[in-house]
């Protein structure tokens, strides 16, 4: 079993190598970070502007398999605060993306727990109340959740919280940025954390919960029906104890596979809330990235993206273990 | 018997009519002359899924807000008056009223007439990259699950890249080029004549068949095994044959669901570029950059986003209700589910 999902750990390791240095190779191919120091006034000379990209090892005149190589070699043979080369202001991707990698993180797995467990909950619920009013209203609410996309719900948060913040008059719900500069004290400062927290967890945590809702009842209604929900019954165990016992642990087989499928899109999510709310996570640091061509942040971002997919591919493979004896041979 | 020479079906049930009177009085009365209603043909799956189709809530639910939103999308123009992108110089920043439909923005851009404009774009982008991606999900996956060997560990291989790194960074690395067709790569600058939504599709669709290549090629396996695959194959058809003679067909359904849902995905994807300036610029709209212009007045300005937010999540919401309703109506016991 231990050998199964070490063998399995290798596999997603490999493959985050090689998603990272795909995603540098295409970055290189599709960003042109030179355009940023030609539409400076007054111009920089030519030399000046490669001597500047050439030192990134971001110059568009050396081969994109040169540039790849020896952004490789860096990788390999650098100490590891170098490893990822600069990006464009200077600053080592290393230590920003330890640097960032708490607040995403923080986020990020309150959300996606939170956001599984009230799925899983919803999902079962609605299954054991099939067709009625309360499963009726938790699928379409769900229904519209998952069309929202968390930009979207988050800026619509922002808004009743502001109308919340006027009605009672005071700045109860705060929302810009991780934390408000200079609060002081401990539990001060703990529950300023929480309540900036606050939104875009929500926002986080709804959208995973739906997706989660609808595959699970559809889960747990497969399972409703079979046979040994039944013998379970015919033995005397209560209906929540079946249903709970031998249902839904059943039935939460396809789900940690599916948790893992998923996972990518919670992070573009949180990626996107981390904009909306002026968090100076990861998500952040890659969708900048993009909008001003540095090819290195971007390769740091995706590769602490493939890192963080990796885990949970392999906690998702541990988690089926767990649940489905088969497989424990 | 006359069935082995294979007459067309309407002849066989004349045939029957005329031997045996009964069938004839049968026939007469339950209105089967009427061709397409033989009843000695089995219900074809097409009806099937149609008449399963009528009883779902959903389907209607849905199909309505999609076509509403459709029509509003072509034909909302004629209600107005003012171009898209066309300013109203004694309307800055007006609330909803009779004039402006939908009010106007700091510069006194009519919202309406980009919201029909923007709608347009975005079910355009929509309905062309979720058919693509389907195919090429077609493709892939059944060539995989058929062939096996080493194009099957390929594709295992890009599917299992999905794995970890999400669509949407592949959807942002490529960005670049569609914000401005002069950044496509040397070897890719023969696509430059497209524009931005037309890449936009190509990426898309070139990005999001993964998961569903990977259920095809599922499929396909056990297809494979079947008696008249087997037959088929040993009787000498080529592959491409085979596979659209008796692979696609089977899992036709499975890519009718994909297709209805991947439209949902195409839009959300075309939204979240746009959205953070990486898709559609600039003097074209889309909903993902009213939704981008319309976020920093949310509070003061609400209908500026309210809106474009209330007519993308209008239209997700009808694309997934009508993708459910097909699925149950399909397939009942599939998994198909995009994340």
């Amino acid at each position: 079993m231990i050998k199964y999902i070490l063998r399995r750990f290798v596999n997603y390791l490999i493959l985050t190598v090689v998603a990272t240095v795909f995603a540098y190779i295409a970055a290189s191919l599709f960003f042109f970070p030179r355009r940023r120091y030609l539409a400076v006034n007054p111009p920089i000379p030519e030399e000046s502007i490669d001597g500047i990209l050439t030192a990134y090892g971001v110059n568009d005149k050396d081969p994109v398999l040169l540039r790849t190589w020896w952004w490789i070699e860096r990788v390999v043979f650098e100490p590891l605060s170098q490893k990822l080369g600069q990006d464009l202001n200077g600053d080592w991707v290393v230590n920003e993306i330890f640097g960032r990698a708490g607040l995403s993180l923080r986020l990020l797995l309150l959300g996606a727990l939170l956001g599984a467990i009230l799925g899983v909950a919803f999902g079962v619920w609605g299954a054991v109340r099939q067709y009625k009013a309360s499963d009726q209203i938790v699928s379409y609410a769900s229904f519209i959740l998952i069309s929202t996309p968390t930009f979207v719900g988050g800026v619509i948060l922002m808004i009743v919280a502001t109308k919340f913040n006027n009605l009672i008059g005071v700045q109860a719900i705060r929302f810009t940025g991780p934390y408000t500069a200079g609060t002081e004290g401990f539990f001060p400062q703990v529950w300023d954390g929480f309540v900036h927290l606050l939104l875009p967890t929500i926002a986080l945590m709804l959208f995973g919960a739906a997706g989660y809702s609808r595959y699970q009842r559809s889960l747990m209604l497969d399972v409703l029906g079979s046979d040994f929900i039944r013998t379970a019954r015919a033995k005397g165990a209560t209906r929540s104890h079946a249903l709970v016992k031998h249902g839904v642990r059943v039935a939460l087989i396809p789900m940690s596979t599916y948790f893992a499928y998923s996972f990518g899109t919670l992070v573009a999510g949180s990626a996107f809330l981390e904009i909306i709310f002026s968090w100076d996570g990861m998500g952040k640091y890659g969708i900048v990235a993009v909008q001003t061509s540095d090819v290195n942040a971007l390769a740091g971002t995706v590769c602490f993206t493939a890192v963080l997919l990796l885990l949970s591919s392999t906690l998702s493979e541990v988690l089926y273990a767990a649940l489905d004896p088969r497989v424990r041979v | 018997m006359s069935m082995n020479a294979q007459p067309p079906a309407d002849h066989s049930a004349d045939l029957a009519q005329d031997i045996d009177p009964t069938a004839k009085m049968f026939a007469e009365r339950t209105g089967a002359n009427d061709r397409n209603r033989n009843p000695h043909r089995p219900i074809s799956r097409g009806r099937l899924v149609w008449r399963r189709l009528k009883t779902k809530p959903n389907f209607y639910i849905g199909g309505v807000l999609v076509a509403v939103i459709v029509a509003f999308a072509l034909f909302g123009d004629l209600f107005n008056i003012y171009a898209q992108g066309q300013q109203d110089n004694f309307n800055f920043n007006s609330p909803p009223s009779g004039q402006h439909f939908f009010g106007t923005d700091a510069i006194g851009v009519d919202l309406y007439a980009s919201m029909t404009s923007a709608l347009r774009k975005s079910l355009l982008i929509g309905f062309l990259a979720a058919p693509t991606s389907t195919l090429i999900a077609a493709i892939m996956g059944s060539l995989a699950g058929y062939l096996g060997g080493p194009f099957e560990m390929f594709t295992n291989w890009l599917i299992n890249l999905l794995l970890v790194l999400p669509v949407f960074y592949v959807l942002m690395i490529v960005s670049p080029a569609i914000a401005d067709p002069s950044n496509l790569p040397a070897a890719l600058q023969w696509l430059g004549f497209l524009p931005a939504w037309g890449l936009l599709v190509l990426a898309i669709g070139l990005f999001s068949w993964m998961i569903m290549a990977q259920i095809v090629k599922n499929q396909t396996k056990s297809l494979k095994e079947r008696e008249y695959v087997k037959a088929a194959r040993f009787m000498g058809v080529s592959t491409p044959t085979i596979l659209r003679r008796h692979i696609i067909p089977n899992v036709a359904s499975l890519l009718i669901i994909d297709g209805a849902l991947g439209v949902a995905m195409a839009i959300l994807a075309e939204t979240s570029l746009s959205f953070f300036g990486l898709g559609i610029q600039a003097p074209d709209v889309s909903l993902g950059t009213l939704l981008q212009d319309g976020t920093s007045a949310a509070v003061s300005r609400p209908w500026l986003f309210v809106i474009p937010a209330s007519f993308l999540v209008a239209l997700l919401t009808g694309v997934a209700l009508v993708g459910d309703a097909l699925r149950d109506a399909i397939d009942p016991t599939s998994e198909v589910n995009r994340a």
